[in-house]
């Protein structure tokens, strides 16, 4: 089985920067992390090959320093990894950031499933799962937070749903694209082994040339939407601490809340 | 339309472009290739073909998208269950009608299901103008395929010049395909949609970074105009029983067979824990110290007709489900009032509760930044604190 996990990297931090010419975010300076529902669609796909057999491809789009995410996906286990990294790709939306990963996975070829997580934290858009699955013409499940059986050879695989108000168990077609939830595994840490293995490894970079894309498709031109104005919203205040005993301040602080008119 | 013209003499059959097209647009009819209507005008088997047979009609492939001024209306995508139309497909309703009062345009519907009609009366009485609805058994449930393509269908017949979805599970499944198809911007999460005076642009704008910064967006070239908004971030609107309008039916041209995916199961949560429908929620953090103890938090939920929420700290330590957990990693809501009880407030909870518009603070600890954003604070052990406030609660709302 062909599995492969698209990934990101994000800034750790919540001091983000905003690059005032160009008004996209400035990642350079920043602590980056792999995107923590990503890891989990890591560790999904890991857990899916060592229960049905395979290999497990991983891949990123970013700039050059996104091969860190790479190297951590290794180090726990993956078998496969590439950056796809091209000035060209910058201010990429979510149909470009779509558009490109999904000609990668076109060129890994002969993929059964795709793990993405639910959404990344920076964005936090959940579009670009949906956006690989429709370019790729493949079915897509998302929110999944069980995997309950994977049947190669019929071409089948059944998973849990978490929607507002339950759980959805559908079956699908292979291949499928699926996003995946907090909820759905533990991820691992990665061996020493591993993290030596990762340490050595070269790992492939895949520009526009390599994947055959459209350039009028890519990066900011590609995009259909633009980033106009970026600000940093009012800060939320601190509120009223309320002092004294709380045979005082419980219902002081009932009559404030009943003013709201919410409470019925 | 733009077209994919395919040179009959030319083609070899080799099926290069067969296998090339993302879309499984292109099919071997006898020893030449056809294209389906599945076709992007992408232009992948353009240029893979060894032999030049395709070529994509020129003029076209020059605009991005669209003629934009063909495309006119505003449109509110509604989701519903059992009959029922989400709250939050209401609310984009009366935020639908401001946008196109302010472009001069109507209001319309998309309903997508099986046997809805009276849904679609409802959503005139809520101020469309039109319910472009398309019925059939297909339909019955939510699934991506069969609703991306009866929504394509219906875009793509009647090109709205913007469409507004409800950012559930569903209405981001729904959106992201649909607006991949299309070939056009979709922004997500959107706290404020306005139309530009002088450019009549729809100005979508959202937090990002977990709301530590705002972006407002445009999508000028590519038509319709999307976006998805989060439950109760507008108000709902007031209903008119006697408002008149039409209702334009489309058949939906797939069956079952077309549809890839196929719904076993659906298990209701025992417990409701809507934390996106919720006005009032609860949450306990590491403070409760147990999953017994919950049982006062949602003592206090249930008084005030709220769910149960919880930090990362206490889902991970096992005490209480993750489909409760609000935060970066958990759900975003956005309630009239949150009541965050031992919560000390890191960075990620605050990600996914800072805009709610009351927020009520319990916490033993006066350092705690939880109440740096809270409304109200009470420094207080919530072992005492909250039941006392179930009690007079209780007695004040006369339950």
């Amino acid at each position: 089985m062909k599995i492969v996990a698209c990934i990101k990297q994000v800034p750790d931090t919540t001091d983000v920067r905003i690059d005032p010419e160009t008004r996209t975010l400035v990642r350079e300076g920043v602590e980056s992390i792999t995107n923590p529902f990503d890891e989990y669609a890591v560790e999904e796909a890991l857990l899916t090959k060592e229960k049905y057999g395979g290999e497990v491809h991983v891949v990123t789009m970013g700039p050059p320093q996104a091969v860190e995410v790479l190297k951590n996906a290794l180090a726990v286990g993956a078998d496969y990894v590439y950056l796809i990294s091209d000035s060209a790709f910058a201010g990429s939306d979510t149909w470009a950031t779509a558009y490109t990963l999904a000609q990668a996975i076109k060129k890994i070829g002969g993929v059964d499933l795709v793990v993405c997580g639910k959404q990344a934290i920076d964005g936090d858009t959940a579009q670009v799962g949906p956006g690989v699955a429709t370019q790729l013409g493949i079915p897509q499940l998302t929110y999944v937070s069980k995997v309950r059986e994977v049947d190669v050879e019929k071409g089948s695989v059944v998973v849990e749903r978490m929607l507002e108000d339950g759980k959805e168990v559908v079956q699908s077609s292979l291949p499928v694209l699926i996003t995946v939830v907090k909820d759905i595994n533990e991820p691992r840490l990665p061996s020493l082994l591993g993290i030596k293995k990762a340490a050595k490894a070269e790992i492939p970079t895949w520009t526009v040339e390599d994947l055959a894309l459209d350039k009028a498709k890519c990066g900011l031109e590609g995009s259909p939407t633009e980033v106009v104005r970026v600000f940093t919203p009012e800060p939320r205040g601190g509120g009223e601490i309320l002092e004294g005993e709380m045979t005082d301040t419980i219902p002081l602080l009932i009559d404030k809340l009943m003013e709201a008119k919410v409470l019925k | 339309m733009a077209r994919l013209l395919i040179d009959e003499e030319a083609c070899t059959g080799c099926e290069a472009c067969v296998e090339e097209c993302p879309y499984g647009a292109l099919e071997m009819k006898g020893d030449v290739v056809t294209v389906n209507e599945k076709c992007t005008f992408c232009g992948a088997c353009v240029d893979i073909c060894p032999v030049d047979a395709l070529t994509l009609e020129k003029e076209e492939k020059e605009a991005p998208g669209v003629d934009i001024s063909e495309y006119k209306d505003v449109w509110v995508f509604i989701e519903h269950k059992g009959g029922k139309i989400a709250n939050v497909s209401l609310e984009l309703l009366g935020e639908g009608r401001k946008l196109a009062d302010a472009l001069g345009c109507k209001l319309s519907g998309m309903l997508l299901g099986n046997e809805v009609e009276s849904c679609a009366q409802e959503v005139i009485t809520y101020g469309a103008d039109t319910v472009y609805l398309t019925e059939s058994p297909v339909l019955g449930h939510y699934r991506t395929d069969s609703y991306a393509t009866g929504a394509l269908n219906l875009i793509n017949k009647y090109k709205p010049e913007i469409v507004i979805f409800g950012a559930t599970t569903q209405g981001r499944d729904f959106a992201g395909t649909v607006a991949t198809k299309i070939y056009t911007g979709l922004t997500a999460d959107c706290t404020g949609l306005d139309i530009d005076p002088e450019t009549k642009l729809l100005r979508q704008t959202r937090p990002a970074f977990g709301g530590n910064i705002m972006a407002t967006i445009l999508c000028k070239k590519h038509r319709p105009q999307m976006s998805t908004v989060r439950p109760k971030v507008f108000p709902m609107p007031g209903k008119d029983d006697s408002r008149k309008g039409e209702i334009i039916l489309e058949p939906l041209p797939i069956g079952e067979d077309d549809v890839r995916t196929k719904i076993l199961d659906f298990v209701q949560e025992a417990e409701t824990v809507n934390l996106a429908d919720a006005e009032v929620i609860v949450s306990g953090g590491r403070g409760v110290g147990g999953s017994d103890n919950f049982a006062i938090i949602r003592e206090l939920a249930d008084v005030l007709g709220g769910a149960v929420g919880a930090s990362r700290a206490a889902v991970d330590a096992g005490w209480i489900p993750y489909e409760h957990q609000v935060g970066q990693t958990g759900r975003t809501v956005r309630p009239k009032i949150y009541i965050a009880c031992g919560i000390s407030g890191s960075i990620q909870h605050q990600a996914g509760m800072k805009t709610s518009d009351i927020i009520v603070a319990i916490n033993k600890d006066p350092e705690a930044p939880i109440f740096k954003i809270a409304t109200y604070g009470v420094v207080a052990d919530l072992f005492q604190a909250v039941p006392m406030l179930a009690r007079e609660f209780r007695k004040r709302l006369a339950k």
